[in-house]
């Protein structure tokens, strides 16, 4: 397929089905593979089409300044527009982030401030919002309330998936900004009667969450809980064993946030083969295994490799 | 065979220590009530008159059961129930 630019490439992404993971004819597994996009992830769709309108709503001239909040892969998808568009880039990350995405962001020319390890992503909106306060001629695109990141998925992403397969019951996507949910969610309710959209949630270890007072839980404004079915919660050790059954068992070798949407998609999968129902169940593979070989998640056993990861981000 | 329940470290205290305890009913509920006849004070702190409590999030086979059923939300043996303090959001 031929295209103008990089740019005008992001989304139409293959959706490959999964014959050896599925548990029956009836109930069939789909995977989106969203680390087909320019910089190998889901997060292209949402960072051209935020940059996109604030373009469009004349908050970016030129050579402005773009602060986000991210723990990667929008960081580096939002770095990869900023630079062909003539945009400075900064993200302010979790400092237990990857080494290979702040070595992607330097490539891409961003510059990168850590926000403490302790509170994850929520302390890294904290974080950008008081540096927004601080300099308000940068702009902060700001992915967990911006519409046009659920737009994007709503626009580009669940039409795919619609088009690709139109006996879709059942939607597995992370939480997370909760863009790629609302929007497919909120499109394919439109189109398919009966549809289920399902959450999945990474459930990391109290080294991350630390001793946090309960309630200081952050929850995006694009949050719409009525778009949602059903939410799942998947342990570290579930979602880095399922992102290696996902390569052993159908050769797909995705990032660990993909084998927690894989295991919430594999919980629907055994209720509706258990129920007698068919199914059609389509996940999201947010991107490709690469960013994340420096945390050992792929080597050695299971259990060494959940030592690992123990009080990194994996999503 | 019974229903395996897991307990966050912050309310270990009920189970002398234990990660997890066993129990068995056939709803939530129930499994609730059984594990209180054998630690004490436990349900209190996940339920309050009107359901499960507020900042609690309880987990059957990984799925949150306030879109199941909640508290009648139907159990059997062999399932995993997952009690967490409840932390909203995740990371991208």
């Amino acid at each position: 397929m031929r295209y103008d630019s990089l740019l005008d490439s992001v989304g139409g992404t293959p959706l490959v089905g999964l014959p050896r993971l599925s548990p029956s004819p009836d109930v069939r597994l789909w995977a989106k593979l969203e680390d087909r996009n320019p910089t190998g992830s889901v997060k292209d769709r949402a960072a051209f089409f935020m940059i996109e309108q604030a373009e469009k709503d004349g908050l970016l001239p030129p050579g402005a300044t773009i602060l986000e909040p991210t723990s990667g892969n929008t960081g580096i998808s939002l770095a990869m527009v900023a630079r062909l568009r003539g945009y400075r880039m900064i993200c302010v990350m979790p400092e237990n982030t990857s080494a290979e995405r702040r070595q992607l962001l330097a490539m891409y020319g961003a510059q990168v401030i850590s926000s403490p390890a302790a509170g994850g992503s929520n302390e890294a909106v904290r974080v950008a919002k008081r540096l927004a306060a601080d300099h308000p001629d940068w702009v902060m695109l700001y992915q967990y309330g911006n519409e046009a990141n659920a737009r994007a998925h709503y626009q580009t992403t669940g039409p795919e998936l619609l088009a690709d397969l139109p006996s879709i019951t059942h939607f597995v996507a992370g939480l997370g900004t909760t863009g790629t949910l609302m929007g497919v969610g909120r499109f394919l309710r439109e189109h398919v009667p009966g549809v289920a959209i399902v959450a999945a949630e990474p459930r990391y270890g109290e080294l991350v969450y630390g001793l946090r007072n309960v309630d200081e839980g952050f929850v995006p404004e694009l949050y719409d809980p009525s778009v949602l079915t059903t939410r799942f919660s998947v342990s570290s050790a579930d979602a880095l064993r399922r992102t290696r059954e996902l390569l052993a068992a159908e050769g797909i070798f995705a990032g660990i946030s993909t084998g927690c949407a894989l295991h919430a998609a594999l919980g629907i999968a055994a209720k509706a083969k258990a129920a007698g129902e068919r199914a059609d169940i389509a996940f999201i593979v947010a991107d490709g295994g690469w960013k994340y070989l420096s945390t050992g998640a792929y080597t050695g056993t299971l259990e060494e490799a959940e030592a690992r990861l123990e009080g990194q981000l994996w999503a | 065979m019974a229903i395996e329940v897991r307990i966050p470290t912050i309310l270990r205290t009920y189970t002398e220590g234990q990660k997890s305890v066993e129990g068995s009913g056939a709803t939530l509920a129930e499994l609730l009530s059984d594990l209180d006849s054998r630690h004490s004070g436990l349900r209190d702190r996940l339920v309050d008159g009107s359901g499960l409590r507020r900042f609690v999030n309880v987990y059957l086979n990984d799925e949150d059961v306030r879109f199941l059923g909640g508290l009648a939300t139907p159990v059997a043996d062999g399932d995993t129930v997952t009690v967490l303090p409840a932390v909203a959001g995740g990371g991208r």
